[in-house]
Formats: C-alpha cells, sequence, structure tokens
C-alpha cells in the first residue's frame, strides 16, 4: 500500500465569476519513510496541492488516499481523526503566540484529550529531540526564526504522525538555519520512518534532502520519479520575481552551496 | 454646603455608578462575546460560513447601535419596568445599558476575534482541531491582549452613558451633576462629580491596561 496516493487531482476557484484552475489532474505517489520535494515557483499550485493531502482544501475532483483511506469518503470527525496523524508545519511558524513553548508543544495533544502530565513528558522529550528543552518556558515573540520552526517541528511531531507536510518550511529563514532544519527534518526521518512531503520553490532544498521529486508548472506535475532519474530544470528555480531577481538568485547559488555544504 | 447628607449623598453615588457601569459591561459581555464569536464564525471567511445568521445578527447590531443611548433608555422605559419593576433608579438604568452595550461589545469582540492570524487557525485545522475547540483555545486565547483592551473601552463607554442615564433619574455621579448642577445651579457639586467621573474612568482605564499587558506574550521582553 502507499502512504499518499493522488489520483486525477483538480482544484479550480470560482474569483469573480472566473473559474481559475490552481491543479489540473495530479497523479503522484508517496512511498513509506520518503522524503518527496514538490518544487515549483509562486503561483505553480504548490500551497493549494499540499493542503489537498490534509484535506484543508477540498479538491474538486479526484482522490487522496492516505495509506488506504480515501480523504473524500471521510465525515468531519473521520477527518478530523485522520488530521492527527497528518502533521504540518509552515512557512511562518504559526505558533500560538499567547502560549509558551511547552504548552505549543503540548497542544495537539490536549486537543485529543491526552492527560497533561503525560503530554507535558511527551514534549519535554521532543524539545530535546529539537535541541530546545532550555527554553520550554520562553515565548515565541523570544524566539529566533529557526527556533521557533524547531518548536513548529515538535509540535507536529507530539501526535506520533506518519507524515509530515512541510510548507515552504524554510523559506522565511536564512541559509545556515535553514540548513540546521532540513538536517532536523533528515534525522527525524531516518530515526523513526516519518513520510515527509516537502513544498519549496528552492532547489537547494530538493536537492539537501528529498529522495522524490516533482515538478509542478502552473497548476501540472510536469515530472516526477527518483531525485537522480528526474531532469531538474536547474536555472529556472533560482528566480522568485520582481525587481531583486539578480541579488536574489546571487542569494540563492549562496544558499544552495552553504546547505549543501552543511548537509553533505 | 459639604453637610454629612450632601457627603454621604455622593458617596452613594460612586457606589450606585461603579454598580451601574461593572454589572452591566459584566452582563453586555454575557450577550455580546456569544454574538461576536457567531460574528466572526459565521463570516464568508468564518470558520462555518453561515450568511443568514450573518445577516441577522449584523442587523440586530447596527439597528440598536443606531438609536442613541437617550432615545434607547426612554424607549426602553415599558420593558425595563415589566423586568425591574421600576423604570428610575440605578438597577432599572442596567437594563438599557445592557441592551446599549451588548452590540458595541458583540462589534469589538468580532474586531478582536478577526486580528487572529489565520495560519495559526489553520496549523490548529492540520492537528485535527474541531471550530469549538479553535473558538475556546486558539481564538479567545490568542485573541486575548485585544479582548481586555476592548473591554476596557466597552467600561470607559457604559460610564459615560451611566452618567447620561441621569437626565431621566438614572442614579449615580450623573444623577447627581443633573439635579444639582442643572437643576439647581449648585456649579461646586456639580464639579465634584465631574472630577469623581474622571478618577473613576482613570482607574478603570489603567487597571484594564495592566490587565492586558500582563497578558500579553507577543512583545519581546
Amino acid at each position: 500500500m502507499h502512504e499518499i496516493e493522488v489520483k486525477n487531482l483538480s482544484k479550480s476557484f470560482i474569483e469573480k465569476d472566473i473559474r481559475v484552475d490552481a491543479l489540473s489532474n495530479i497523479n503522484l505517489t508517496v512511498e513509506k519513510s520518503d522524503i518527496y520535494g514538490i518544487i515549483g515557483m509562486s503561483g505553480a499550485g504548490k500551497s493549494t496541492l499540499i493542503r489537498c493531502f490534509n484535506y484543508l482544501e477540498r479538491p474538486t475532483s479526484g482522490q487522496v488516499i492516505i495509506n488506504g483511506k480515501e480523504l473524500g469518503q471521510l465525515n468531519e470527525n473521520e477527518l478530523r481523526a485522520e488530521r492527527t496523524k497528518i502533521a504540518m508545519i509552515f512557512q511562518h511558524f504559526n505558533l500560538l503566540q499567547q502560549k509558551n513553548v511547552i504548552d505549543n508543544v503540548i497542544f495537539p495533544l490536549t486537543i485529543q484529550g491526552v492527560k497533561k502530565s503525560e503530554a507535558r513528558a511527551k514534549a519535554f522529550e521532543l524539545l530535546a529531540t529539537v535541541g530546545l528543552e532550555e527554553k520550554a518556558n520562553a515565548y515565541p515573540s523570544q524566539l529566533s526564526g529557526g527556533q521557533q520552526q524547531r518548536v513548529a517541528i515538535a509540535r507536529a511531531l507530539a501526535s506520533n504522525p506518519r507524515i509530515l507536510l512541510c510548507d515552504e518550511a524554510t523559506s522565511a529563514l536564512d541559509p545556515q538555519t535553514t540548513a540546521s532544519i532540513l538536517s532536523l527534518l533528515k534525522r527525524i526521518n531516518k530515526e523513526t520512518g516519518i513520510t515527509i512531503v516537502l513544498i519549496t520553490h528552492q532547489m537547494s532544498v530538493v536537492k539537501a534532502i528529498c529522495n522524490k521529486v516533482a515538478v509542478l508548472e502552473a497548476g501540472e506535475l510536469v515530472e516526477s520519479g527518483n531525485i537522480e532519474d528526474v531532469n531538474l530544470p536547474e536555472d529556472k528555480y533560482f528566480w522568485i520575481d520582481g525587481d531583486s531577481h539578480l541579488k536574489k538568485r546571487k542569494d540563492q547559488v549562496n544558499n544552495r552551496k552553504e546547505v549543501a555544504d552543511y548537509v553533505g | 454646603m459639604w453637610d454629612s447628607t450632601t457627603i454621604n449623598m455622593i458617596l452613594e453615588g460612586i457606589l450606585q455608578t461603579i454598580y451601574m457601569t461593572v454589572t452591566s459591561t459584566v452582563l453586555g459581555y454575557l450577550l455580546g462575546l456569544p454574538m461576536g464569536v457567531l460574528l466572526t464564525i459565521s463570516d464568508k471567511n468564518g470558520l462555518k460560513p453561515n450568511p443568514f445568521l450573518y445577516k441577522v445578527l449584523d442587523a440586530i447590531s447596527n439597528i440598536v447601535r443606531s438609536i442613541p443611548f437617550l432615545i434607547l433608555l426612554i424607549l426602553l422605559i415599558p420593558f425595563t419596568r415589566q423586568i425591574v419593576g421600576q423604570s428610575y433608579g440605578s438597577t432599572a438604568t442596567i437594563v438599557p445599558l445592557i441592551i446599549c452595550s451588548a452590540p458595541y461589545i458583540a462589534r469589538m469582540v468580532e474586531a478582536s476575534l478577526k486580528e487572529v492570524d489565520p495560519g495559526v487557525i489553520e496549523a490548529a485545522k492540520a492537528m485535527g482541531a474541531g471550530n469549538t475547540q479553535i473558538v475556546f483555545k486558539v481564538l479567545l486565547v490568542e485573541a486575548r491582549t485585544s479582548l481586555v483592551t476592548n473591554a476596557t473601552i466597552a467600561l470607559g463607554s457604559v460610564l459615560g452613558y451611566s452618567a447620561m442615564a441621569g437626565t431621566v433619574g438614572g442614579g449615580g455621579l450623573g444623577d447627581i451633576a443633573v439635579r444639582y448642577g442643572y437643576y439647581r445651579y449648585q456649579t461646586d457639586i456639580m464639579l465634584v462629580t465631574v472630577v469623581l467621573l474622571i478618577v473613576l474612568f482613570q482607574i478603570f482605564q489603567n487597571s484594564g491596561m495592566a490587565v492586558a499587558k500582563k497578558l500579553d506574550h507577543t512583545k519581546k521582553s
């Protein structure tokens, strides 16, 4: 059985009476313990696609099958139960600003009704995994971006998920921090066998940790497969957009080198 | 002039004003907070969009807010008499104060809750949280500083309105100011009540802001 199977998935939005096709006819499979990268430029539909994996976005048509269960067939409660097994981290971390680190990590467990003492023990374990035990009582505003993402990772792992979805998880971080977050993800993948799906516009990220990759262009999957088999159109993904094109391109080349050096 | 009767009257006025203001605000929140939560979740980008419910609540809140308080006070006299048994005095004033403040409170609660980062709500959904959990464990918690700040503003406004009720025998410092300052030209008593209202307002304002500051963890410290 595949860990994640996406079949003929399409998603369109109606915006001011005009239909916008965000995704059309996506097919892909992710196996257990894969680190699967989905790369594409801004507006290619990456964020929409990854949100279909936990049904934060409902596809217009097609199926998302997680570990044999088709998400579209589940009712609200079953879907919520399934989501506890599919964790997610975000570009802007999305931590609760009014709760301290330990309470953020406990949060998914309290939602599930786990006893507080049990949840705390688990949370401290996870903070140790991400190397932030001493920050247990700090608030997110007192942490750096990299530290906040580590807290978000600990929080994501709290419910022992099978899958971790990463939505541009390193895009708001500097190259060194990106590298350390990526190596943390890689380590967790090795130690726990968790399946990771990440979307990014940075080729460096894909090259650093992914074993499989898919290229998304204007809502369509143009290539997918093992990283060594896919022809990655390298240059295309070095720019983001706008005037700072050249500077960004330079930054990203440096970024890629540093990440490659760090992750090895 | 400043005999014990006058002083007692003013002391009683202070207590009545505090009683009216605090009770009305608390009961106003009892109505306004759920209404604000419902406005937030039923709105088109809310947790459970419901255009009909939103429109009804929106209309109620706008209609009540468009009636000047003094007119609402008079308009509600039969209703107040039904509930309290009389239409004058500080307990009777609480009824129109609640009805007047609840829609304002609902709007302020709505504004506070809509400030909560949609990303945090999305994260909670991704963890499998239901709408009730999102309301109680995310929205109300994340927005608490803004909620308390707005509650302070509400308390200040209700204090002002309670004084206005003095014109129709509403009790409290406003009542004293109107009876002595306006009808009897005793400017000194009026000035004293004004100073006392200012002092009360400052106390409410400063303690509210202190609580808000204590609750806020979004600033680096």
